[in-house]
């Protein structure tokens, strides 16, 4: 019963550390990735609260699906954060 | 004394107060950066809060899940009185059901968001919303 406790703490405060690790990182591949772990600790907290379809949907959709459409994103724009505080020449400018 | 850690209901409070925590740490995301990708992984953890919360809000403290199996029903007739007894230790579907529509929403809502990111980096070539200023395209 105290292991039950501690893994649910433990899932839990795992959740937190993620989110907070995918908001303060500067390298978005890497803050993808940690939405990627929010995701899978989800699913696991969700079979624990007895919800095993939703668990599976979850698995599928937010660890999988998500992360790839983030990362395709992330290739047709820009990796890092900083990057976007770069002053770029644009075509608006040009006018 | 049959007196477990069950009844203290730990465990229902920490799961509600992490899922508002992580949904204050989403709305923070989505509010105070800059990059607009990092916009769409706020509303992304926002949307795992509030899921975590419904389901939380559904859970009864040691339940079983809301499947009628059939070991569980054992040749029973299926009588109204009988479905009340079977469905005492469950917890309640409806948030399960719920969710499970609204995890396909959220992922439909961050695919056309990105979608819109990767239009508006090809017209500005930036990210940064505050030099994303002109309606006119």
């Amino acid at each position: 019963m105290i292991y039950y406790l501690i893994l649910i703490f433990f899932l839990l405060l795992l959740m937190i550390g993620a989110a907070i690790y995918s908001i303060v990182q500067k390298d978005l591949l890497y803050a993808v990735i940690g939405t990627g772990l929010i995701s899978l600790v989800l699913s696991i907290l969700f079979l624990l609260l007895q919800a095993p379809d939703v668990a599976l949907t979850e698995a599928a959709i937010g660890v999988a699906l998500t992360t790839i459409i983030f990362i395709i994103t992330i290739k047709n724009t820009v990796r890092f954060e900083d990057e976007v505080y770069q002053k770029k020449p644009s075509k608006t400018e040009a006018k | 004394m049959n007196f477990t850690l069950f009844d203290l209901k730990i465990v229902e409070y920490s799961f509600f107060i992490t899922a508002i925590l992580v949904i204050m740490i989403g709305l923070y995301g989505a509010l105070v950066k800059k990059s607009l990708i990092k916009v769409v992984i706020g509303l992304s953890i926002f949307d795992s809060g509030i899921n975590l919360l419904l389901i939380s809000i559904g859970y009864i403290t040691s339940g079983t899940a809301p499947i009628f199996s059939p070991a569980l029903v054992k040749d029973m007739p299926l009588t109204l009185e009988n479905i009340k007894k079977l469905s005492e230790g469950m917890v309640d579907p409806v948030p399960q059901a719920l969710v499970l529509t609204a995890i396909v929403i959220g992922f439909g809502v961050t695919a056309v968001a990105l979608s819109l990111v990767i239009r508006l980096y090809r017209h500005h070539q930036t990210l940064n919303i505050d030099e994303i200023k002109n309606l006119k395209w």
